[in-house]
């Protein structure tokens, strides 16, 4: 794992219904799987479908104790640019850490919008759902980046997890094709 | 086989942790009927039985009252029944809590612990549960998601033990909905631990017929009270004969309550559930700054461990009692069972009592730093303080 602390924090910004939560739990999971100890919990509100959502996913290799939200996240994900608009996305996170934002705009476009000084990735994961998928799928292609990013965990435990989860509810063609998009988005630069 | 694995390290919610639990268990009975944040619980087991993973009969009924009163019919016909609620849900059925006590019937209520109306909250805090402490039900504490799947099966075996109902309890939405860590038992050796359920009397025994929850006037009811008040208090070692039973099957400890660094702490925080993790993180940081501090987690709450657990306080000076709840017009729950205690065995402390997290208001690590802080200062008030 990158950056500073004995938990590894990630902080999911998106809309009520993009799957911000499965993504949070595949991730989880993946770590899980690797031995890692994990928590992953929705903020706590009334979740209504296209409102703002907050999702906190930790990871570490030890045990983790506390049940505080996340304050100081290591890393930011923006499901959905949107959020830009409404929402202050980067309290709490410092110039050595890292914005990561669903988005077809580019790294200096989101740069400008949000006023943040650290690492900023813009990768279009709903393009690229589009493009392989043939459906929109940007909450488990984003995995792909936010592994290459913070190497929190391994690319191969996502992609396991991914297989077990969806292989017996979308068949294996349709997962191979995610797969394939958490791999394209693990390649963007 | 579903995807849900059946390996040893999972990561699940603390309601699909005791839903798993009770898969291992598979109770003959289950009446539910659904409310936030408990719903997960029943309807984590309802996909299994849908999918045949289980063969419990649920019962879908039309309110938490109807619930826990087909609860006691189940379990008066003898069958292992299980039910789960939260908040209103409990309030509601609160006139029956009693009956299932009085009656001896060792039903399994989980609870995820949620605040009561009004105003309208659907968050954690413990006013639910502790509006029941009174119900002639064991109460058991739950810290995180391990702890509520580990109760499942520790109160399951105490309820049908000692023929008292039990409610294993975690904190609403921070445990019921947040996805940690687990490791499951085998599910044999879970079916093995908890046994067939076999009641000395129940209804179905056409052999032997007897009658449930009687008239009893002037006298004899005081005699079944004081009787059932003599088994709530030999629940508190066989309580802690099965949690040792269960500590040697799963090699998690197991007491009627946790010490963290407790031994040697002079000023020592009290509380139940989930604040528990983020107040070990706060002792070991004081820890290392080489202030002598302490963490005392009850897991056991009714029947309360009162000798075992002011005997653990012998060391300390000042101490904080943080809860989730108020008892309008006086002082907090187990502020008063501590207090009680302390006096029975003439022990002098500075004691305060903190009210917190009322209504799902987040408790952050630098609050309870806080309150360590105030305590080493003996800066201390009569009154109740609240952590707004």
């Amino acid at each position: 794992m990158k950056y500073h602390k004995d938990i590894f924090e990630i902080i999911f910004h998106a809309r009520g219904g993009q799957g911000a939560k499965s993504a949070a739990e595949i991730l989880a999971q993946a770590a899980v799987n690797e031995g890692k100890f994990v928590q992953a919990f929705p903020q706590f509100g009334p979740e209504r479908s296209g409102a703002p959502t907050k999702t906190f996913v930790r990871i570490s290799n030890k045990e983790i104790r506390t049940h505080e939200p996340i304050v100081d996240p290591d890393v930011v994900v923006v499901l959905d640019e949107t959020i830009l608009d409404s929402e202050i996305v980067t309290d709490g996170l410092d110039k050595n850490e890292a914005l990561i934002v669903g988005t077809e705009k580019t790294d200096v476009e989101i740069r400008q919008k949000t006023g943040f000084g650290g690492k900023i990735y813009a990768v279009d994961a709903n393009g690229i759902s589009m493009d392989i998928i043939g459906q929109p799928r940007p909450n488990t292609v984003i995995l792909g980046k936010i592994v290459q990013v913070t190497e929190a965990v391994g690319l191969d435990s996502v992609i396991d997890e991914f297989r077990k989860i969806f292989e017996k509810k979308i068949g294996q063609e349709a997962t191979d094709k995610n797969i394939l998009a958490i791999e394209k988005a693990y390649d963007t630069i | 086989m579903t995807n849900r694995t059946r390996q040893n390290r999972i990561a699940l919610t603390g309601g699909a942790a005791a839903a798993e639990a009770l898969r291992q268990i598979e109770p003959d009975v289950m009446p539910v009927y659904p409310i936030t944040p408990q719903t997960p619980i029943i309807e984590t087991y309802a996909k299994l039985r849908a999918d045949g993973e289980v063969v419990t009969e649920i019962i879908q009924v039309e309110s938490e009252h109807s619930a826990i009163s087909a609860s006691v019919g189940s379990s008066a016909a003898g069958a292992r029944t299980v039910t789960a609620t939260s908040s209103q849900g409990l309030a509601l059925m609160n006139e029956i809590l009693y009956i299932a006590s009085g009656m001896r019937l060792p039903i399994l209520m989980v609870i995820s612990a949620r605040a009561l109306s009004a105003p309208i909250n659907i968050h954690g805090d413990h006013s639910d549960v502790m509006d029941a402490r009174d119900a002639g039900w064991i109460q058991i504490f739950s810290e995180n998601a391990q702890e509520a799947y580990d109760n499942v099966i520790i109160g399951m075996k105490l309820a049908e033990k000692v023929r008292i109902p039990t409610m294993v309890i975690m904190d609403g939405f921070s445990t019921s909905h947040s996805v940690e860590n687990l490791e499951i038992l085998p599910s044999e050796k879970v079916k093995e631990f908890v046994g067939e359920f076999w009641p000395e009397k129940y209804l179905l025994d056409v052999e032997n017929p007897v009658t449930f929850g009687p008239l009893a006037l002037q006298n004899s009811y005081f005699e079944f009270k004081v009787d059932q008040e003599k088994a709530m208090e030999r629940a508190v070692s066989e309580y802690l004969a099965i949690a040792k039973e269960f500590e040697r099957l799963s090699g998690r400890k197991k007491d009627y309550f946790e010490a963290y660094e407790l031994e040697d702490a002079e000023q020592v925080i009290i509380l139940a559930g989930s604040a528990a993790g983020t107040t070990k993180d706060v002792v070991d940081k004081l820890r290392k700054q080489g202030k002598k501090v302490g963490l005392l987690k009850i897991n056991l709450f009714r029947p309360f461990p009162r000798k075992e657990i002011v005997e653990a306080l012998k060391n300390a000076k000042s101490i904080a009692i943080m809860e989730r709840a108020i008892s309008s017009g006086t002082y907090p729950p187990i502020y008063q069972d501590i207090l009680n205690g302390l006096y029975q065995t003439k022990q002098e402390k500075n004691i305060q009592s903190i009210v917190y997290s009322l209504g799902g208001r987040d408790i952050f690590a630098k609050d309870i730093e806080k309150v360590f802080e105030n305590l080493i200062k003996e800066d201390m008030i009569g009154e109740i303080k609240y952590i707004l």
